[in-house]
């Protein structure tokens, strides 16, 4: 790199800060503030390192949220503490982008503290900028995991107390304990010579996520002079005196000589691949019916609700299989209540000739109600000219909507007959099927075993799929 | 007319100041210092003394604000006259 005559506003910056209202040209941080100085180090090094149009910078949380407002690069802001996690997307959808998280020690090591542990641990690609100014700076000074013992935060008005808080959590040496991370250093921006050596760390850190040797972090002890009630003129003092005893500066860990460069191959997810993996028959060509029954039946989105126990999830993942079996779109969500039997349960069944946005249902087009408060609960939400199947057997009372199709099934009197009344869920299914036609026995009768944990079962519910067909065949 | 510099010089711009002093600590030659007066925003900016810089770099790198300290180094241009 040629000697720079000039030290200027770097490139990595805007020229004006359009995103920021009022003041353009100025920062929105305190006089004196560490970000402001590592956010200088950062914009420097994006320009001398040529990445300026592969960085992707996420701003977290806290009084650095803005960073948008300042880097020319690309840039999204996130939810507090989730930094790592949305950078670990970005770096695995743009593999060829240089990701930055920056994020403050409340961010990163409170609410954050699992993502930034787990991200570390995936060796995710991407390079952490981590402001350590022991303190919650943007929310008026509390006290932060970071914070220092005897320091006085507005949630420490006596001064930490190592004995209820614990003591300063050092985050650098937690996950230099781990196998993933490539770079770990921790600087400060207290003299001269510590900026330096804070320049030459996020170059290294950058570095080596262009030479695709896995996760860097560099933690940079910062001053927050508001947050300390501090004067600027004093923050270096104040940071050598207390900050520096608990957070010892250096290469926590540094295996970027050892570690060949690696990048992760993406899995293709081809229906092939997945269905071999998940023992999957996908059929083709597709086994759509060629005409629906009523238009209201094809692509429905299927409410199934009871008590825990009746074989309310195994009944909507037997429906969600078998439109699988038969080539359609399918989902399957579960809602499991607090307790394992005798608690609502329900879940969410979409089957579509398309693909799926959300596998979230409102409104569904279907409700399956196997218990009296499924009913009364959720008959309200069926979409006008859907279809509302119940357990007459057990519900003694009966639907009042007008606007929709009604269906009383008695299906645990059915599966009575044949010997198990937990075989209710299975002629529900069965009659759902004659109902609306949109899914064949067949593929209904490939899965019935895959779903039956006891296999004596098999042939039971065999019986129990066509009694129901045959109840609403016969009417 | 730009000339190349003989000698260093650092320039504050003062509305981009706050005013902090950090450039002023950092300095080794100490060749900065704090005015009396104001700018718009309220703040005592930083000046250089006209004499004695050493094109260190110091101060650009300690000051948290992106355009309020430049540094010219010996054998740069620099349009003062
Ligand atoms: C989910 C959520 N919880 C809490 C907050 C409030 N909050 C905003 S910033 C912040 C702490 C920021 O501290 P730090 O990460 O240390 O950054 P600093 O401001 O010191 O730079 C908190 C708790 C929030 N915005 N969102
Ligand atoms: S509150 Fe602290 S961290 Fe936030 S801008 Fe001010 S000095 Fe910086
Ligand atoms: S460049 Fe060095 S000598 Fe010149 S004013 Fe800045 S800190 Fe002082
Ligand atoms: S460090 Fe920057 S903002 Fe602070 S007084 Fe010096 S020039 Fe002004």
């Amino acid at each position: 790199m040629p000697k720079k005559l000039v030290l200027e506003r770097p490139k990595g910056f805007y020229e004006k800060f359009e995103r920021k209202p009022g003041d353009k040209s100025n920062t929105h941080y305190c006089p004196g503030c560490g970000h402001g100085v590592i956010h200088k180090l950062i914009a420097e090094a994006i320009e001398d390192l040529g990445i300026q149009d592969r960085v992707i910078m996420v701003s977290p949380v806290g009084c650095s949220v803005f960073v948008y407002y300042y880097f020319k690069t690309g840039n999204i802001q996130v939810a507090h503490g989730r930094a790592p996690a949305v950078a670990t997307a970005l770096k695995r959808a743009n593999p060829k982008a240089i990701v930055v998280s920056y994020q403050g020690d409340g961010d990163l090591a409170a609410i954050g503290g699992n993502n930034i542990l787990q991200a570390a641990n995936r060796g995710e690609h991407i390079t952490v900028f981590f402001v350590n100014n022991a303190i919650y700076g943007m929310t008026g000074g509390q006290m932060a995991p970071t914070t220092l013992p005897g320091m006085k935060t507005t949630t420490t008005p006596y001064g930490r107390d190592e004995d209820n808080e614990g003591p300063p959590m050092k985050v650098s040496e937690l996950l230099a304990t781990l196998d993933g991370p490539t770079y770990i250093e921790r600087t400060a921006v207290w003299d001269n010579k510590s900026i330096a050596k804070t320049r030459m760390a996020i170059r290294k850190a950058l570095q080596c996520q262009m030479d695709g040797k896995g996760f860097s972090m560099v933690e940079t002890l910062a001053a927050c002079p508001s947050g300390w009630k501090v004067d600027p003129k004093n923050q270096y003092e104040w940071m050598l005196e207390n900050m520096q005893p608990f957070f010892p500066l250096g290469v926590k860990k540094d295996i970027r000589d050892e570690r060949e460069s690696w990048h992760r191959t993406p899995r293709d997810n081809s229906a092939e691949e997945v269905s071999e993996a998940l023992d999957l028959n996908v059929p083709d060509p597709k086994l759509f019916p060629s005409e629906y029954k009523k238009d209201s039946y094809r692509n429905p989105s299927i409410k199934l609700a009871g008590f825990g126990g009746q074989g309310i999830l195994s009944a909507g993942a037997m429906l969600a299989n078998s439109a699988m079996e038969q080539g359609y779109h399918s989902s399957w969500i579960p809602s499991y209540g607090p307790e394992m039997r005798g608690g609502t349960a329900y879940c969410f069944v979409n089957i579509s000739d398309q693909e799926i946005g959300s596998p979230t249902v409102s409104h569904p087009d279907v409700l399956m109600a196997f218990n009296r408060p499924s009913l009364e609960k959720f008959e309200a939400d069926v979409k006008t000219g859907g279809l509302l199947m119940y357990d007459s057997t057990i519900i003694d009372v009966e639907p009042t909507r007008t606007d929709i199709e009604v269906l009383a099934v008695p299906a645990t009197k059915i599966a009575d007959g044949l010997g198990n009344t937990r075989m209710a869920n299975t002629v529900m299914t069965g009659a759902y099927l004659a109902q609306t036609g949109i899914l064949s026995r067949e593929a209904m009768e490939q899965t019935i075993p895959k779903a039956l944990k006891r296999k004596n079962l098999v042939d039971a519910n065999y019986l129990a799929l066509k009694a129901g067909m045959e109840f609403v065949e016969n009417q | 007319m730009s000339k190349i510099l003989e000698e260093a010089i650092t320039v504050v711009s003062p509305e981009h100041c706050k005013g902090c002093g950090l450039c002023v600590i950092s300095c080794p030659q100490d060749v900065l210092f704090q005015i009396d007066g104001f700018n718009s925003k309220g703040y005592h900016p930083a000046d250089y003394t006209g004499e004695g810089c050493t094109g260190c770099g110091m101060c650009f790198y300690a000051c948290p604000e992106p355009a309020a300290i430049t540094v010219y180094k010996k054998g740069a241009e620099h349009d003062a006259a």
